[in-house]
Formats: C-alpha cells, structure tokens, sequence
C-alpha cells in the first residue's frame, strides 16, 4: 500500500553482506581442484594442502601489516631464505640448539624489520626502494655466509615443525604441525588488526598518513611494527618451508611479489587504507589453490607464471569494478 | 613579476643531485684505482669498459624514468628483456638479412606489451604495480614455456652493436648518448615533455588545463617498453643468444627504479630527469668495476649494493617533509 519498500530497497543496498573476494577466488579454485581430484575434499588431503599453503599464507599476513600502513615489503623472500640457511649453519646438526637457533633467527629477522621501519619512517626513502635494498644486501649476507651453497642438514626436531602431522585426531583425521602454526599466526595477525588499537591506526596512517599525524597517531611507531611484524612472519614461513622443503639457497626466492599479489587478491588496496587480515588469507590460498591446480591440470611449470599473471590483473580489475559500480 | 617565473624555470631540475652524484662516482672509481695500482682502468680502454657497463641498465633505466616521471612505474622490463634477447636471436638465427626484421618484430613487441601496460594503468586504473607485474610475468611464463623452441643467435653483423665502435668509442655507447640526449630533449623542450611533468606533477591539474592525462601515461608506457626493447637488443648482440632469464638474473626491473630514484626523480612523479638517472647509472657501473678491482667477493658485493641504494636514495630524501610510503 505504502510507497515505502520502493524507496527503502535501494538505500538498504549498500549495507549487503560483505563477502571477502578471495573467499570466492578461493571456494571457485578449490571446487575445481575437487572436481578433478575428489579426494582432496577429504580432510586429510585438505590438511595437507593447508600445510603446503602455510608459508604464503604467512607471509601475505605480514605483508599485509605493511600494505595497510601504505608500505611495501620487497625483502620478505630474502628474510626467509636467510632463516633457512642461518638455521642450518648456526644449528649445524646439534637438535640441542634448535629452540635457541630459532629465537636467535627471530632477533635477526626483527632487526632486518626495524632497519626497514626507521629507513623509511625516518630517512624517508619510499620503502620500495629501502626494502629493495634491504633484500639485496640480506640476501648477499645468507649467501656470504653460507658460502653461496647450502650447506649442512637441519635436526629433525627443527625440520618437524614443517613436516611432523599427528594421525588419529579425532574430527581431522590428521593435523599437520604447520597446520597449527598458521592457525596460531593467522589469530595473532588478526588480533593485532582486530584486538588492539594497531589496526584503527594502521588503517588511518595508510590512508592519510598527515591526517592521521595531526589526530595524534604515531605515524613512525605504526610504519615500523608493520614492518617487524612483516619480517617476523617471513622468519617463521622461512623455518616451515627448511622443514618440509630442506636447506637450499634460494629458498624464499619470488615469495615477496607472492604474497603482495596474494593481499591483492584478496582485495587489500596497495598504497593503505583498505585490507584486513581476510584478505590476506583469502588471497593467499586462493593464489596456492591456482598453483595446485596448475599442478593438476598438468600444465608446464613456465605457463604457471603467466596464468598468475592474468589472475593478478583479473582480480585487481574485478574490485575496481565493483566498486565503481558501488558508487 | 618576471623573477617569479623564472624562478620557475626547468633549468635548474634536477641538475644539481645529478653532478654530485656523478662527481662521486667518478671520484670513488678513480680513488679505487688509485689506490689498487690498476692505473691502467683510468686510461681510454679502462674509461669505455665503464662507460660500457652502463648501456644495458641505462637504457631501461631511461625508460624507467618517463614512467616514474608521469607517477606510474613499470616492472614488465626486466621480463620484456629477455623477451626480446631470445626472440632477436631467434628471428636472426644467424641471418644477416634477418637483422632489421628481428629488430622491428622485437619493437613490434615492446610496442604491444607497453600498450597493454598503459590501457591497464591509465584507462583501468589498476596499479602501476600490479599492472606491469602481471604483464611480466604473462610475457616471462609464456618465454620459458616456449624457450625450447626459440632457439638460435644473433647475426655476427649484429654483435658489432656491442663489440664494434668508430674511432676507438663503442656504437652501444653512442646508442646510449644519443638515446639519453633524445630522452632529455623530449623531456625538456617539447610539448610531450611538458605535459609528462605536468601529469606526473598534478594528475587532477593537469586534467583540468585540458590535457589528457591517459594518453600521456599510456605514451610513457609504450616508451619505457621501447627502452627496455632496446636494451634486451644490445643484451643480445653481447651475448649472441638470450636466455629467458637474463631479465631477471640483471634484476633490471628493481635496478632501474633504483637507479632512478637515486638520480633524484621521485616516485611520486613530476620531478626529475633524464641526467640524474644516467648519474645513477654511473653510480652503479663506478661501483661494479671498483668493487672488481678490490676483488670483493660476489655475495659482499650485493650487500654492500644494497647498503648503497638505500644510502643513496636517503641522501636526498631525508630532507622530505611530511611522510612516504
């Protein structure tokens, strides 16, 4: 009777239900993963891709940090290489020393984060380029010091953080350690943005870094945690993948574009202002998902980089399309 | 009323950042020389063989410089390289009838990627970054995935583009100087180059004073690509052959913007030129034969680098106010 639901339908719209895009990239990938191969609909098989997913996914989680703040990190891939090899060499095969190896990795890791924060929080060079030069010299340092080979074998104590998975859980069937590991990372990530004030600033200072100064957040404190944060995760992907996949020299090679375009993916917005750790995660086993199925399909190892590509471009061109439909 | 508008004058841009660097380049290779008693790199073979060091990074770089100059940034280069490395030597197989057209099939390439590139950025709005990573990454999967098949060299009348010269100077570094002379010429005395600065400068401005901005960015994208293009030519006259990686393993991507940067043309876009880039290409090529004289050890010498591009970038940007990204 009333012209009222005419009016109202339209301005209710744009409170609809916000579904993160890599959570759809992802459910339409894994379908096809499953409709190829069924049983990795089994929690068994779905496990272990979580395990082989869990370095990326860390990573895209403290990517993002950075990408929120308006930042970029370009030395995440030799961060984790570096973790790799120190592991092996510092460890030097004494299953002893391994809890004390991995804290000392974590020092190394936080203090290439912090160079990288104060760099660009206070020389003010744009971090692209002080993180370029942070991964030249980081990686120039493993190889230094390893002696451009990998050299050693890591404990199995070390190793099994990457690759131990427990049979008999009740409800999973099986839980790969790694598996924990990102849970317990993914909560803490999403507690710093979700459960502290950190992600209201990250946000503010990624969006309008001279906004948020003159409203009283401290811009240079925000950009440096995100840049720790981001090298911290790059240490604890660099010890999951010496786990499953050995000591080698180019062991986090690519994995810094990886995981950008994994945050893109997901639907974070490069330069700050737009993210959350969802997108991280979403995009990150959205960008997993599409390599397995590469895997499966049986195409050339090459092509995959292009395939990449295409979805890149594909996923960022999609959100911009929505919202400028949006507004 | 005058003094104001010559205050404003081009002139002085970015000149001052690139003579000092260039004057410590110079003076840390000459010292190192000095100080190694390989006084011989300080005589005519030794001064070109530097000179030579910095064709292949200073051509991309060039390029590098007319996307970062209109706000935008390009990492297909390095991919599109190889790219055109491989498909030279694959056209030519050793033909000399085969040179010129291998050479425009190759700068027919760079011609698409770099308009795919600008469509992308400047009609898509998508990212710069992500924009060129894709493409990179599209033209670096589909070389590696056909590098078998692409076989073949270069024509030994085309290696004279890296090995032969004209009185004692090498064609590849009068390609260098008379392409950076062009770039700087564009830049600073024509329309285009105008409206580049202008776009870079004040996107929403220059909008405003009825240029078209997407045009610009998508031109300073087909240039770029045609610089790396020229650069993955000389690549392959030095080597014979490409190889789908030689991009990559030059890291001629991140080492243009570097180097770019360093010259004192910032990200942001609107600031720059052509002469401080060529200064961090100096800086560059200075530090690789010094480091060689010193016999630094390959792994020190990429630590050391790196130190370098942050220190060098920070020299100039620590006096920013406000906050980067």
């Amino acid at each position: 009777m009333s012209p009222l639901p005419q009016t109202s339908s339209p301005l209710r719209r744009p409170a609809r239900l916000a579904v993160n895009a890599g959570l759809v990239i992802f459910l339409a990938l894994y379908a096809a993963i499953a409709f190829l191969q069924p049983n990795y609909l089994e929690p068994g098989l779905f496990m272990n891709f979580l395990r082989r997913a869990a370095p990326l996914v860390i990573l895209a989680c403290g990517q993002l940090y950075v990408i929120l703040t308006g930042g970029f990190d370009l030395s995440m891939g030799a961060v984790a290489t570096l973790a790799v090899l120190a592991a092996s060499i510092l460890i030097n095969g004494d299953p002893e020393t391994t809890w004390a190896v991995i804290g000392t990795l974590y020092v190394m890791g936080i203090a290439v984060g912090l160079v990288n924060g104060l760099v660009v929080a206070f020389l003010k060079v744009p971090s692209i380029i002080a993180t370029l030069g942070a991964m030249l010299s980081v990686n120039g340092l493993a190889l230094a010091w390893s002696g451009g080979a990998a050299r050693g074998d890591l404990p199995d104590n070390f190793r099994n953080l990457g690759r131990l998975v427990w049979r008999g859980v009740p409800l999973v069937g099986t839980l790969p350690l790694a598996a924990v590991v990102l849970a317990g990372f993914v909560a803490l990530a999403w507690w710093g943005l979700n459960g502290t004030v950190y992600g209201k600033r990250a946000l503010a200072v990624g969006d309008n870094p001279r906004a948020a100064e003159l409203a009283g957040t401290p811009v240079a404190a925000t950009r440096i945690l995100a840049f720790v944060v981001s090298a911290v995760s790059a240490v604890t992907a660099g010890i999951l993948i010496g786990g499953f996949s050995g000591v080698s020299v180019n062991a986090g090679e690519g994995l810094e574009l990886q995981a950008i375009a994994a945050c893109v993916i997901g639907g974070a917005q490069l330069l700050g202002g737009r993210g959350s750790i969802w997108s991280a995660v979403f995009g990150a086993l959205s960008l997993f998902a599409l390599f397995t199925l590469l895997n499966l399909i049986g195409l050339p190892q090459a092509l995959r980089d292009s395939i990449q590509g295409v979805i890149l471009i594909a996923a960022v061109g999609a959100s911009l399309w929505r919202t400028r439909r949006r507004t | 009323m005058t003094t104001d508008i010559a205050k404003n004058k081009p002139a002085a841009r970015g000149l001052p950042v690139a003579v000092l660097l260039a004057g410590l380049s110079i003076g840390f290779f000459v010292a190192v020389a000095l100080a190694t008693g390989e006084v011989a790199q300080l005589g005519g073979q030794g001064i070109v063989g530097l000179l030579q060091r910095m064709v292949a990074l200073g051509l991309v770089a060039l390029g590098q410089t007319f996307v970062i100059l209109v706000g935008s940034i390009d990492l297909s280069v390095a991919a599109l390289i190889s790219a055109v490395a491989v498909l030279a030597s694959h056209v030519m197989q050793g033909d000399p009838a085969m040179i010129l057209p291998a050479i425009l099939l190759c700068l027919g390439l760079c011609l698409a990627v770099g308009l795919v590139n600008g469509v992308l950025v400047a009609y898509g709005g998508i990212n710069p970054l992500i924009a060129t990573l894709g493409t990179g990454l599209i033209v670096q999967g589909v070389l590696a995935a056909s590098f078998g098949a692409l076989q073949g060299a270069v024509a030994r009348e085309f290696q004279v583009l890296a090995y032969g010269g004209v009185l004692g100077v090498p064609y590849s570094i009068l390609l260098l100087a008379v392409l950076s002379l062009a770039a700087a010429f564009v830049l600073d005395r024509t329309l285009f180059g105008a409206r580049v600065y202008a776009v870079g400068g004040n996107p929403e401005g220059a909008r405003l004073a009825g240029i078209r901005t997407e045009r610009v960015t998508l031109s300073a994208h087909v240039v770029a690509s045609l610089f790396a293009g020229a650069s993955g030519l000389y690549l392959a006259a030095r080597l014979q052959s490409g190889t789908p990686w030689i991009g990559r393993d030059g890291i001629y991507d991140l080492e243009s913007i570097a180097v770019t940067v360093i010259g004192g043309t910032i990200l942001a876009g609107g600031k720059g030129g052509v002469a401080g880039t060529l200064a961090g290409v100096l800086l560059f090529a200075s530090l690789d034969a010094a480091f060689n004289m010193l016999g630094i050890d390959a792994f020190l010498k990429q630590v050391l680098r790196g130190a370098i591009v942050v220190a060098a970038v920070a020299i100039h940007a620590v006096r920013t106010k406000g906050h980067v990204a």
